[in-house]
C-alpha cells in the first residue's frame, strides 16, 4: 500500500506530501528519521528509518571477553546504563551458577531504581519540552542532577558507569552512599508533587495528550511494546514483578497499569513509577547487608558451552540478553533484544490519522533512545 | 473552563515561587569556577600512573592492563636490562596510553596486580593536535619501586 502512495506522489497524481522528520530533528531525540506521508496536516503513514548510529555492538562483543562486554552495553541505552550492565552480568552469573553476595543484590537493585528515576526525570523534562513547556526541562534536570552526583561520587562517572562486573561490582560504594540517597528521597518526595502541578493537570498539556495515539493491549502484545509504554495499554509486563531478579523479590511495590493506552496513560504510568521507585528505595536503603562486594571469580571467565538467556526490566522495557557460548572466553554469538526497537515500530499503527504535531507527542511518550535501537 | 484556568494558575504558582524566592541556585558557573571546582575522589578523568618523590612507580610491565583493555588504548613496550645479580630482567620502557580511544571502563585499574594505575581527576582534555592525546604514563628516568616486588 505504501509503495502505491509513493508512486502516486512521484507521478504527481496524489496531493500527498512525503516529508522527512530527522535525522537531525530535536523531537526524535537522536539520529532517527521518520519518513512521513502527509495529507495536509494529517499523517497517513510513517516509515521509521534506523541505523544512523549503528556501531555493530553485537559483532564487537564476539571478540571481547565477558568483563569487557559490560562497557559496551552502557552505550546502548545510555539512560538505563546500569540495567544494561546488570543484564549481561546476570546472564554470565547464571551460566556459571555463581551465587553473588546479598550485598551486591541490594546495591544493584538500588542502583536500578535510581537509574530508572533519573531516566524518567529526563523523560519528563524532555516530554514537556516536546509539547512546548520549556519549564519542565529545567525542573527535571535540576532533580536528576542529585542522582548523577550520587553516581559520580560512587562510580566516578555520571552516565556510563560500567560498575557491574560478572560476579559483583567493580568496587564498593562510597561511604556517603546511603546518606546521600536518604537526602535525595526526602528532597524528591517534596519535588514530585510539583511535577503534577506543572504538567499533569495542565489544560493545554491534557488537550495535547488525552486520546492521542491510542494503543490497544492487542497491539502492544503484537508489537512487543514493553515497559511503561506497554503498561499504559494495560499489559502487565513488569519483569520486576513477574520474573524477579536481584532483590526485587524482597521488596513490595505495585505494578503501575493504565488501561486507556493513549499518550496520557503512558505519561501517568511513568509518573506513578517514580513514586514506586522512591518507595522501593526507601525499603532497601537501610537494609543493605554487610559483606563482600563481589563473589570469587576466576581471573579468566569461560562460560560452559551452551545457550544462556536473561531478561531484565530497564526504564524503557524488557531487555533480553542471549548468549551462545562454545566454551571459550569470548561468546560465540551474543544477541540483545532491546526494548526501544520494538517500541519504535508500533508508531505507524498508533500515529496514523493523527496530526503531525501529535506525532511529536506520541514519539515522546514512547520514550525512545536511539542508540538502543541501532546498537 | 475555570478548571483549565485553575490548572494554569497551579503551574504558574510553582514557577513564580522559584522566580521570587530562589532558595538554592543549582547552576554551576563552570568556566569561572575552575579554581574552586573539585571533582570527586573517584572521578574517572584519565588514567595516570602515580609516581612517588623518588620518581618511582609500581608498574612491572606485566601487560595485564594491555590485555584487559577492550579498545586497545594501552600499549606497553618493555626492555630487558641486567639487574644487580647480572640476570636479564624485564622492565617497562614505555607505558603508552591513547586517551582518544579510552572509554573509562576502569578494567585496567581494577585488574592491575601491583596497583600501579589510578584514575586522575583532570577532565579538560581538548587539545589542538591529535598526537597530544597519546601519552606516555611513566615519567622519563623513572624506575620500579622496590617494595612492589615483595
Amino acid at each position: 500500500m505504501t509503495e502505491e502512495i509513493i508512486k502516486d506522489v512521484i507521478i504527481g497524481e496524489s496531493e500527498d506530501y512525503i516529508v522527512n522528520i530527522g535525522p537531525q530533528h530535536p523531537s526524535t531525540h537522536g539520529v532517527l528519521r521518520f519518513e512521513v506521508c502527509l495529507q495536509g496536516e494529517t499523517v497517513k503513514y510513517i516509515i521509521p528509518h534506523i541505523g544512523y548510529i549503528h556501531r555493530g555492538i553485537e559483532k564487537m562483543c564476539e571478540s571481547l571477553t565477558y568483563p569487557q562486554i559490560i562497557h559496551l552495553t552502557d552505550r546502548m541505552d545510555y539512560l538505563s546504563a546500569h540495567m544494561n550492565n546488570e543484564a549481561v552480568c546476570l546472564c554470565v552469573e547464571n551460566a556459571l551458577q555463581v551465587e553473588v553476595p546479598e550485598r551486591v543484590k541490594y546495591i544493584r537493585t538500588i542502583l536500578d531504581e535510581l537509574n530508572r528515576l533519573a531516566s524518567h526525570q529526563l523523560w519528563w523534562a524532555a516530554f514537556g519540552m516536546d509539547l512546548g513547556a520549556l519549564t519542565t526541562f529545567f525542573y527535571g534536570l535540576r532533580d536528576r542532577e542529585m542522582i548523577l552526583d550520587i553516581f559520580e561520587e560512587s562510580f566516578g562517572s555520571r552516565l556510563l558507569h560500567s560498575f557491574n562486573t560478572p560476579g559483583g561490582l567493580m568496587h564498593d560504594v562510597h561511604p556517603n552512599f546511603q546518606k546521600k540517597i536518604k537526602e535525595f528521597i526526602k528532597y524528591f518526595r517534596k519535588k514530585l508533587p510539583e511535577y503534577d502541578q506543572l504538567l499533569t493537570g495542565n489544560v493545554i498539556f491534557k488537550q495535547r495528550a488525552v486520546g492521542i495515539g491510542p494503543m490497544s493491549k492487542e497491539t502492544a502484545i503484537a508489537y512487543g511494546v514493553t515497559g511503561p509504554s506497554g503498561r499504559g495499554s494495560g499489559w502487565a509486563c513488569d519483569l520486576r514483578k513477574h520474573a524477579p531478579y536481584s532483590a526485587y523479590d524482597k521488596v513490595q511495590f505495585t505494578e503501575c497499569l493504565e488501561t486507556e493506552g493513549d499518550t496520557y496513560a503512558r505519561y501517568k504510568v511513568r509518573m506513578r513509577e517514580m513514586w514506586e521507585s522512591l518507595s522501593i528505595l526507601e525499603q532497601l536503603v537501610d537494609n543493605i547487608p554487610e559483606g563482600d562486594y563481589t563473589a570469587k571469580m576466576k581471573p579468566i571467565i569461560k562460560l560452559p558451552a551452551g545457550e544462556f538467556f536473561q531478561r531484565v526490566e530497564t526504564a524503557r522495557g524488557e531487555l533480553a540478553v542471549y548468549i551462545v557460548s562454545d566454551g571459550n572466553k569470548t561468546p560465540y554469538r551474543i544477541r540483545f533484544r532491546t526494548p526501544n526497537f520494538s517500541n519504535l515500530f508500533v508508531i505507524n499503527t498508533i500515529a496514523s490519522n493523527f496530526k503531525i504535531a501529535d506525532l511529536v507527542a506520541i514519539s515522546g511518550s514512547l520514550d525512545l533512545v536511539i542508540p538502543d535501537i541501532d546498537r | 473552563m475555570f478548571k483549565g484556568i485553575a490548572s494554569l494558575w497551579a503551574g504558574m504558582r510553582v514557577t513564580g515561587k522559584y522566580f521570587l524566592s530562589p532558595r538554592a541556585i543549582v547552576t554551576q558557573q563552570y568556566p569561572e569556577n575552575r579554581k574552586t571546582l573539585k571533582m570527586e575522589e573517584r572521578f574517572k578523568g584519565e588514567i595516570i600512573m602515580p609516581h612517588d618523590e623518588n620518581n618511582q612507580h609500581a608498574c612491572t610491565g606485566c601487560g595485564i592492563c594491555e590485555m584487559n583493555c577492550p579498545n586497545g588504548s594501552i600499549e606497553i613496550i618493555t626492555d630487558r636490562v641486567p639487574n644487580a645479580e647480572g640476570k636479564m630482567e624485564r622492565v617497562i620502557d614505555k607505558h603508552i596510553y591513547h586517551l582518544s580511544m579510552c572509554t573509562f571502563c576502569g578494567l585496567c585499574v581494577k585488574t592491575c596486580p601491583s596497583d600501579a594505575l589510578a584514575f586522575g581527576q583532570k577532565f579538560e582534555h581538548a587539545v589542538f593536535y591529535r598526537h597530544k592525546l597519546t601519552k606516555v604514563l611513566n615519567q622519563p628516568g623513572s624506575s620500579l619501586r622496590k617494595e612492589a616486588k615483595k
